[in-house]
C-alpha cells in the first residue's frame, strides 16, 4: 500500500492504495465518485476522462498513485453553486446525449479542448473529441454543443476555473508525485 | 385501421429538452456497476480461448486458496441448477435447438464460452484468482464457414443434433397466395440480375458494459441488470431456473445503450444469480470491454444470394432471396428469428409480383448472434437497395428512376405487399422529392460525369436508399403466427397523486431513448397537466409490474399508446366525480385543457381538483371507488411503417481506396413527431451505426476461431472525426393504425444508411468495372476492387 494525498472536486483526501490501483477505480470505489465510468480496457473510449491539474486524462490509464499531490476534477465537480458548467448546459440544450454513458468523459474532454482552442471550427471539435466514443448520438449534436459552449465560455476558462487552492486558505500539501 | 389522427396539442411536436439529462450531465447516475451493497462480493469469469474443445480437467484449487476468494465454481458444480438458456423463437416445428449452458460443462463451443467463475471480496482479487485456475482442453475441429458447415462430412458444433443446420424457413408468395411463382417469373423475364452480398458480423458495442448485481437477502431475489428487458428477464429467469416468478424482482436502473445487444437473458445474469444464491451474499459482475466483445451476442452475419428479374422498361417481375444466417454456437432469445424478420422487408417499398424467401440458419463455433439495431431489416434493406442499383446499372437506367417506376404510389395506400403485410400510409414521392432537392441530385450527377470525363483520381458516387421498415413490434397475433413465444403488447399506468401531480408507469424500459421526456409530453397533452408535473417510471418490476420492454422501435408506437389509453381511463373515472362536484349530469360536461366544464358555463373542475377530492373521498357519488389510477394494455393491430429517402455522396480516392462522405441527406417519414429533438438524435445515431457497418466495423475471426477484433482498439466504432454532419428533414404521413399517428424512429437511420453508403461507393467506381465492394468498404477493399476490376 502507498499513501496518497489528492484533491478531488475540491475535497482533500489521504488514502492508502495498492500501487496498481487505477485512478478511475480509486475515484469510483474508494471515493464513491461513480459519475466517472469505465467503458473499455484499451483507453479507446474516453468514458473515464477526468481532469488532472486542469487537463484531461483518461483515468483508466493513470494510476491512483500518479495523482498524488495533484488535483482531480470529475464530472461531479463541474457545477458550481448549483449552476451547471456552460459545457453541461450546452450538452443539455443541444441534446448532445442519449444514454449518457459517454457524457461525463465527453464533457470533460470538450472542456479541455476549448482550453486549448477557444474558437474551434467543426473539424477541430471533431478531431479534438476523437478519443471519446459515443454510440448513440452520431456526434452531430455533441459537436453542436461544443461549438455552442465555445461561444458562451470565456477564453482560458478551462484549467483556471477548476483551481481550488485559490479559494482555500491552506494550500494542498505536495505528496510524492512531483 | 379506423383510428383518427389527433393533431399535435401543446406538448406534442415541441422540441422539449430532455428530463433525463439533469442526472446524466452531472454524474448523478445509477448505472448497475455504481451500486454497492453491504457484504457485496465480486464475480469474474474465466473464458475459453479455444473455439471448440473438450474440457478434460479443471484444477481450481490454487484459485480457491487465494486470500479473499470466497468460491470458485465450474460447470460441473452448477450443472444441476443452471438449466439451459432459452430460445423464445422456434421458427419452424423441426428447428434444432441445442442445450445452452451458462457455464460450459464438458465442451466449449466458441472462444469466449464461460468455463469457471471466481467470487472474491474485490474485483481485482477475483481477476487475479482467474489466473490461478488451470484448465486442460482437448481441441476439437472448428466450424467457422457457413457453407463448409452445411457440407457433408463437416465437423459438428453440436454432434447430438446431427447437423449444423438450425432451421430452414421459407416464404413463397405462390404458395401463400399473396403473389406469383418466382421461378416462373424469373424464367419469363427479359432481364435477370444475380448477386451475392455478405452482411459481415457486427458487435453492438453499447457504451456501458453489461453489469449485473444480485441480492439474495430478503424474500425476493433482487436482480439489477444493465438490460433492455427487465420484464422479459424476470419471466425467463423464472422459467430457466425454476425460481417462482413472484420471488424475483428485476431492476434495470440507468442503462447505457443497448441496440439489441442487451435484449437477452445472458449467462452472466444466470451465473451471478446462482452464485449469489449459493453464497447468500450480494454478488456483482461487471464485464470488461474485452469480455463484452467476445461474449455479448453479435449481430448480422449473413450471406445473401439474390436474384431479381424485370422487363426491359424496368418493371420488376420477381425477387428470389436465399440466405444463410450464422447463429454462432448457440441460440439466444430470438437468434433464429432475426433473419426471418427480414423476410417481410426484402420487397421494401416496391410492387413485386412474385417473391420467394428461404433462409438457412447455421451453427458455427463463434459467439452467438441475436438482435442488433434493426434485426433482420437492415440486412433485407441492404439486399434490396443494392439490387435496385445493380438492376438499374444492368438496364442503363438512373437508379432513382427505376425506384420510381416500381414503388407504391401514395394514392395506393393502404397497400398489401407480396408477403402479406398491409402498409397503412406513406408518401415515397414526397420524401424523395425533398431529399433530392436538399441533396442537389442533378448537380452532383453532373459533377460525377465531369470527374469521370477528366479521369479525376477522386471519383464521386451517389448512393440511394429509399427504404421502409416494419416497426412498433408487434401485433401479438402476427407474432403467434410466426411461432414467437410471447406477445407484442405493452402495458402502461397513470397514477393521479392527491396534489395533482402524475406518475406515468410504462413497461417499455428506456436505455437512452428519452421515454421520460416523450411520455411526459403525450400525457401532458392528454390530461392537460404541465409537462413538469409528470414523472415517468420504468425499469423496475416492483413499480412497473408488466411489460414487454424496449426494442423494435416500439416504445412510443406501442408503449406510448398503452400510457395514453390509461390516461383516457383516468379521465373517464374522473368524469362522474366531476359531475357530482359540479352538480350536473355527466353529459353536461365538456373535457378540454385538463378540466371538466359545464357546457355553456365557466363552472369547471380540473383533473387536479378531482384528484384531491378523490383523495379526501368525503363526498363522492354513491358506489364510486375513490381512485382515479388506471392501467391499460395495448396490443397494436398492425406494425407501423416508417420510410424515407436517404442520399449519400461519397468521394472515392481511386489511388488509395479511401472513402470520404461528402454529404448525407436523410428525409424520414416517421409519422407524427412527438419531440423533434429526440427524433433527430435517433436518426443521427442510427446513421452513424449504419455508416459504421458500411465503412468501418467487422467482427473478424482467425482460422482458429479467435475473435481478433476483440477490443475497441481493433473493432472500429467510429469517432467524431470519422463521420460527417448529416442534413435531415422530414415528411409526415401519420400512421393510421394508432391514435397519435406515430411510427417509431429507433432503427430507421441504421436500416437506411448502410446501402446508401455502399451504393455511393460502388457508384463512384462502377465505370472502372466494379460492381460490388464487400463491407466494410475499407480503403484496402476499395483499392483492390478498383485494381482487380471486380468484386472484392
Amino acid at each position: 500500500m502507498v499513501g496518497i494525498r489528492v484533491t478531488v472536486d475540491g475535497t482533500r483526501y489521504e488514502d492508502d492504495v495498492e500501487p496498481r490501483m487505477l485512478l478511475v477505480h480509486y475515484l469510483r470505489e474508494r471515493l464513491g465518485k461513480v459519475g466517472t465510468v469505465v467503458g473499455c480496457d484499451t483507453s479507446n473510449c474516453g468514458a473515464c476522462t477526468v481532469h488532472l491539474d486542469g487537463h484531461s486524462v483518461k483515468s483508466c490509464s493513470v494510476l491512483a498513485v500518479q495523482a498524488d499531490g495533484r488535483e482531480v476534477t470529475t464530472i461531479e465537480g463541474l457545477a458550481r453553486d448549483g449552476k451547471l458548467h456552460p459545457m453541461q448546459q450546452a450538452f443539455h440544450d443541444s441534446h448532445a446525449l442519449q444514454c449518457g454513458f459517454c457524457t461525463p468523459g465527453m464533457i470533460m474532454q470538450a472542456i479541455d479542448l476549448l482550453a486549448d482552442n477557444h474558437d474551434p471550427d467543426e473539424q477541430a471539435v471533431r478531431h479534438g473529441l476523437e478519443g471519446n466514443l459515443c454510440r448513440c448520438t452520431g456526434y452531430q449534436n455533441i459537436v453542436r454543443a461544443v461549438l455552442d459552449a465555445a461561444k458562451k465560455m470565456s477564453p482560458g476558462a478551462g484549467p483556471e476555473l477548476e483551481r481550488t487552492e485559490q479559494r482555500e486558505t491552506a494550500p494542498v500539501a505536495g505528496g510524492g508525485g512531483e | 385501421m379506423t383510428a383518427t389522427v389527433e393533431r399535435p396539442g401543446r406538448e406534442i411536436g415541441k422540441a422539449r429538452r430532455r428530463k433525463e439529462d439533469a442526472r446524466l450531465i452531472t454524474g448523478r447516475t445509477r448505472w448497475t456497476d455504481n451500486l454497492q451493497l453491504p457484504g457485496m462480493l465480486h464475480m469474474a469469469i474465466l473464458r475459453s480461448a479455444a473455439a471448440h474443445a473438450r474440457i478434460t480437467h479443471i484444477d481450481a484449487s490454487a484459485a480457491r486458496r487465494v486470500p479473499g476468494v470466497h468460491a470458485v465454481f465450474t460447470g460441473a458444480d452448477l450443472a444441476g441448477e443452471q438449466g439451459s438458456l432459452p430460445c423464445a423463437w422456434p421458427v419452424t416445428p423441426d428447428m434444432k435447438a441445442p442445450q445452452h449452458p451458462s457455464l460450459a460443462v464438458d465442451t466449449v463451443r466458441f472462444a469466449g464460452d464461460a468455463v469457471a467463475v471466481v467470487v472474491a471480496r474485490s474485483a481485482y482479487l477475483a481477476a487475479d484468482a482467474l489466473e490461478a485456475i488451470d484448465v486442460d482442453y482437448e481441441d476439437l475441429p472448428v466450424v467457422l464457414d457457413m457453407e463448409a458447415a452445411l457440407a457433408g462430412g463437416s465437423p459438428l458444433v453440436h454432434p447430438d443434433l446431427g447437423t449444423n443446420r438450425n432451421a430452414l424457413w421459407v416464404f413463397d408468395s405462390g404458395e401463400a397466395g399473396t403473389g406469383g411463382d418466382v421461378e416462373q417469373a424469373l424464367s419469363d423475364s427479359e432481364v435477370v440480375v444475380k448477386r451475392r452480398f455478405r452482411q459481415q458480423r457486427l458487435i453492438p458495442a453499447f457504451m456501458e458494459p453489461r453489469s449485473v448485481l444480485v441480492d439474495p437477502t430478503g424474500e425476493q431475489l433482487t436482480i439489477w441488470s444493465a438490460t433492455q428487458i427487465p420484464h422479459v428477464l424476470r419471466v425467463m429467469l423464472a422459467l430457466t431456473l425454476g425460481i417462482p416468478e413472484h420471488k424475483l424482482r428485476v431492476i434495470a436502473p440507468d442503462v447505457g445503450g443497448g441496440f439489441g445487444g442487451k435484449l437477452q437473458l445472458t449467462p452472466e445474469e444466470v451465473l451471478t444469480l446462482l452464485v449469489a444464491r449459493r453464497l447468500g451474499k450480494p454478488v456483482k459482475y461487471t464485464e470488461s470491454r474485452s469480455d463484452s466483445m467476445v461474449s455479448a451476442h453479435h449481430g448480422r452475419d449473413q450471406i445473401q444470394d439474390l436474384t431479381i428479374s424485370a422487363s426491359k422498361d424496368g418493371t420488376i417481375t420477381g425477387l428470389k432471396v436465399e440466405l444463410m444466417a450464422d447463429m454462432g454456437a448457440y441460440l439466444g432469445l430470438v437468434t433464429p428469428g432475426v433473419p426471418i424478420l427480414g423476410a417481410f422487408m426484402f420487397n421494401a417499398i416496391y410492387k413485386i409480383p412474385a417473391y420467394r424467401f428461404a433462409c438457412t440458419n447455421v451453427f458455427t463455433n463463434k459467439t452467438w448472434t441475436d438482435a442488433y439495431r434493426g434485426a433482420g431489416r437492415p440486412e433485407a434493406t441492404f439486399g434490396i437497395e443494392r439490387m435496385m442499383d445493380e438492376l438499374a446499372a444492368e438496364l442503363g437506367m438512373d437508379p432513382m428512376q427505376l425506384r420510381r417506376k416500381n414503388w407504391i404510389t401514395h394514392e395506393e395506400f393502404p397497400f398489401t405487399t407480396v408477403c402479406g403485410l398491409t402498409y397503412d400510409s406513406g408518401n415515397y414521392e414526397a420524401a424523395t422529392a425533398r431529399a433530392m432537392e436538399l441533396f442537389g441530385y442533378d448537380a452532383l450527377r453532373e459533377e460525377q460525369r465531369q470527374r469521370r470525363e477528366r479521369n479525376d483520381p477522386v471519383q464521386l458516387g451517389i448512393g440511394i436508399s429509399t427504404f421502409t421498415e416494419m416497426c412498433g413490434l408487434a401485433p401479438s397475433r402476427v407474432l403467434g403466427s410466426l411461432s414467437y413465444g410471447a406477445g407484442g403488447w405493452e402495458h402502461g399506468a397513470v397514477r393521479m397523486l392527491p396534489t395533482g401531480k402524475v406518475e406515468v408507469v410504462t413497461g417499455s424500459s428506456a436505455h437512452g431513448q428519452g421515454h421520460e421526456t416523450a411520455f411526459s409530453q403525450i400525457i401532458a397533452d392528454r390530461l392537460g397537466v404541465p409537462f413538469e408535473d409528470i414523472e415517468v417510471l420504468h425499469g423496475d418490476t416492483l413499480v412497473s409490474q408488466k411489460g414487454m420492454d424496449t426494442y423494435g422501435s416500439r416504445s412510443l408506437a406501442v408503449g406510448g399508446m398503452a400510457a395514453l389509453k390509461a390516461a383516457d381511463k383516468v379521465i373517464e373515472k374522473a368524469r362522474p366525480i366531476a359531475a357530482h362536484m359540479l352538480e350536473c349530469g355527466e353529459d353536461d360536461l365538456e373535457w378540454a385543457d385538463g378540466k371538466f366544464t359545464v357546457r355553456g358555463t365557466s363552472n369547471a373542475k380540473s383533473i387536479a381538483e378531482v384528484a384531491l377530492a378523490v383523495f379526501a373521498a368525503h363526498d363522492l357519488p354513491d358506489g364510486v371507488e375513490p381512485n382515479l389510477d388506471s392501467e391499460a394494455t395495448y396490443d397494436p393491430e398492425n406494425f407501423s411503417f416508417p420510410h424515407g429517402t436517404h442520399l449519400c455522396a461519397a468521394e472515392v480516392d481511386t489511388e488509395t481506396g479511401a472513402v470520404r462522405l461528402r454529404s448525407y441527406v436523410a428525409v424520414d417519414d416517421v409519422g407524427v413527431v412527438v419531440n423533434p429533438l429526440i427524433v433527430e438524435g435517433q436518426v443521427h445515431g442510427g446513421l452513424a451505426q449504419g455508416i459504421a457497418q458500411a465503412l468501418f466495423e467487422e467482427a473478424v475471426h482467425d482460422e482458429t476461431g479467435t475473435l481478433v477484433t476483440g477490443t475497441l482498439a481493433d473493432y472500429l466504432v467510429p469517432s467524431a472525426a470519422d463521420l460527417p454532419s448529416f442534413t435531415l428533414d422530414r415528411t409526415e404521413s401519420p400512421a393510421t393504425t394508432n391514435p397519435l399517428g406515430v411510427k417509431g424512429v429507433g432503427e430507421a437511420g441504421t436500416i437506411a444508411s448502410t446501402p446508401a453508403v455502399v451504393n455511393a461507393v460502388v457508384d463512384a467506381v462502377r465505370h472502372l468495372g466494379v460492381r460490388d465492394v464487400e463491407m466494410p468498404c475499407s480503403p484496402r477493399r476499395v483499392w483492390q476492387a478498383i485494381n482487380q476490376g471486380g468484386t472484392q
